[in-house]
């Protein structure tokens, strides 16, 4: 039989991981931290939790790859065609006439959603005048990002994703392809600015006509979302819009009446 | 984690291709004064919120409604997994989603819910294996058990699909061998 960790076991990991390493995972919900723990402890074939505890504590490459393997880092370019629809056409249009625009991705992963919204940029024409800040709290996902480099053969999906959000170029030309590669075209990598940001612990770092967060707050529990949604508050320009993924709601948030959601789509806009 | 929850009972259902004949069949068949939660699980490619859950609540007397993160697990209410996520289970009843890798080719992977509910609700879940062309299910009908639960598959020679609950039977996981008339008098009784 598998190793189940209990919930007091739980609690020791992540009070450990914070004592030593100063990354709070401890407001995160247990359900997925137990799943990920769990499935760790299998694949990396500890006899006991009393031994992989002790890895964590003592071995700070072990901790890396902890941190690694128990944030979830699956994404996509352009998951969710009807949510990148709606920024296409209700989004960026009401945030156009700006003479500057910042956008926030927060929990970027591996980049796929940033490349996704710069491209509907450059096709708004807007994206000259654009600077998208693209974080997460893994060092090691935020390198990729930066790099923008992929796997060729998720462009297939990709691309269908793209037609399906109403892109109309031949989304081949937004890369080039080498080997089993492709790599994204500089003048959309020009406009990112990527650093390590930890939605837990660190601050506001500046005011954004458009914030994204999107499967990155399923793993908070509801305390840790409030606190997140008051530094997108703060973080938000007046009128600025703030992008949550499909499942994700700022429903029981206490800010709720100074945000405006646009029909049917996980977007809010704020109103004061 | 199930020690302190041994009084709650919950039932989820995992099904992949012809499952929806069973569920059409078992929804109309439950008790409306039903007062345990029902979880569906079932594989699709649809986006969330497609039609799946009208589908099913035009059969049901109780409510059917699509899982939202952090939402309440409500007895007398049934369920349904959104497409593209893992559904999990917290301790204090309450529902979370993840979007992690696939199991078995499948998000939401009927593994995934069958053991996660397994260690929220220890010896109160019935998990129920439906129809299918996949593995998934087997495993965590086999956690179901060994945390207390109860595993019921569906008679293979009843199911659209029989490789599903076929998969389960050979591997010795399943406590009970069921049509859905007798999944539903099973529910019912509970
Ligand atoms: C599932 S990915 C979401 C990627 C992308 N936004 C999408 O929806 O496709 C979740 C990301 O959130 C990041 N994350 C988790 N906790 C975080 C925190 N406290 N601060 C910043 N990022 C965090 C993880 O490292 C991971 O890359």
């Amino acid at each position: 039989m598998e190793i189940l960790i209990t919930d007091k076991q739980l609690d020791e990991v992540l009070e450990d991981v914070f004592a030593i390493y100063g990354y709070d995972f401890k407001s995160y919900a247990k359900a997925s931290m137990h799943r990920r723990i769990n499935r760790l402890i299998a694949i990396d074939k500890f006899p006991s939790f009393a031994e992989f505890r002790y890895r964590i504590r003592t071995d700070k490459d072990y901790f890396h790859r902890f941190v690694e393997e128990i944030t979830v880092n699956v994404t996509e370019m352009f998951r969710d065609p009807a949510f990148f629809n709606a920024l296409r056409t209700e989004v960026l249009p009401a945030i156009a006439t700006k003479p500057f625009i910042r956008v926030w991705h927060a929990g970027c992963s591996t980049g796929e959603e940033v490349y996704s919204t710069a491209i509907l940029l450059k096709e708004a024409n807007m994206l000259h005048k654009t600077l998208i800040y693209a974080t997460d709290l893994n060092p090691d996902v935020v390198e990729k990002a930066k790099s923008g480099i992929f796997q060729l053969d998720r462009m297939k999906q990709y691309s269908e994703n793209y037609i399906a959000s109403g892109g109309k170029a031949d989304f081949s030309s937004y890369y080039t392809a080498k080997y089993d590669r492709v790599i994204f075209n500089e003048e959309l990598k020009k406009r990112m600015i990527f650093a390590t940001h930890n939605l837990v612990s660190d601050g506001s770092f500046n005011e954004f006509q458009l914030i994204l967060c999107r499967n990155v707050l399923i793993y908070f529990d509801k305390d840790l979302q409030q606190k997140v949604f008051d530094l997108f508050d703060k973080s938000l320009d007046s009128l600025g819009f703030l992008a949550l993924g499909t499942k994700e709601t700022l429903r029981f948030s206490p800010f709720i009446h100074r945000f405006r959601q646009l029909d049917k789509m996980k977007i809010w806009r704020k109103i004061s | 984690m199930a020690q302190d929850q041994l009084n709650s009972k919950i039932v989820v259902i995992g099904g992949s291709a012809g499952s929806l004949e069973a569920l059409l069949d078992l929804l109309p068949a439950l008790r409306s004064d039903i007062n345990i939660p029902i979880v569906i699980v079932i594989h699709r490619k649809t986006a969330p919120g497609s039609p799946l859950v009208d589908v099913l609540a035009i059969k049901s007397s109780l409510p059917v409604c699509e899982v939202d993160e952090k939402e309440p697990v409500r007895n007398g209410h049934i369920y349904i997994a959104p497409a593209d996520y893992h559904l999990l289970f917290e301790a204090d009843h309450t529902f979370s989603l993840d979007v992690s890798e696939k199991v078995n080719y499948s998000r939401p992977s009927i593994d995934v819910a069958f053991e996660s509910a397994a260690e929220v609700y220890g010896a109160g879940l019935t998990g129920i294996l439906l129809s299918g062309a996949n593995a998934d299910g087997t495993h965590g009908l086999m956690v179901i058990g060994e945390l207390g639960g109860v595993a019921i598959a569906q008679d293979p020679d009843t199911a659209e699909i029989s490789y599903m609950p076929e998969h389960a039977i050979n591997n010795h996981v399943a406590h009970h061998i069921m049509n859905v008339q007798q999944i539903a008098a099973y529910i019912n009784a509970l």
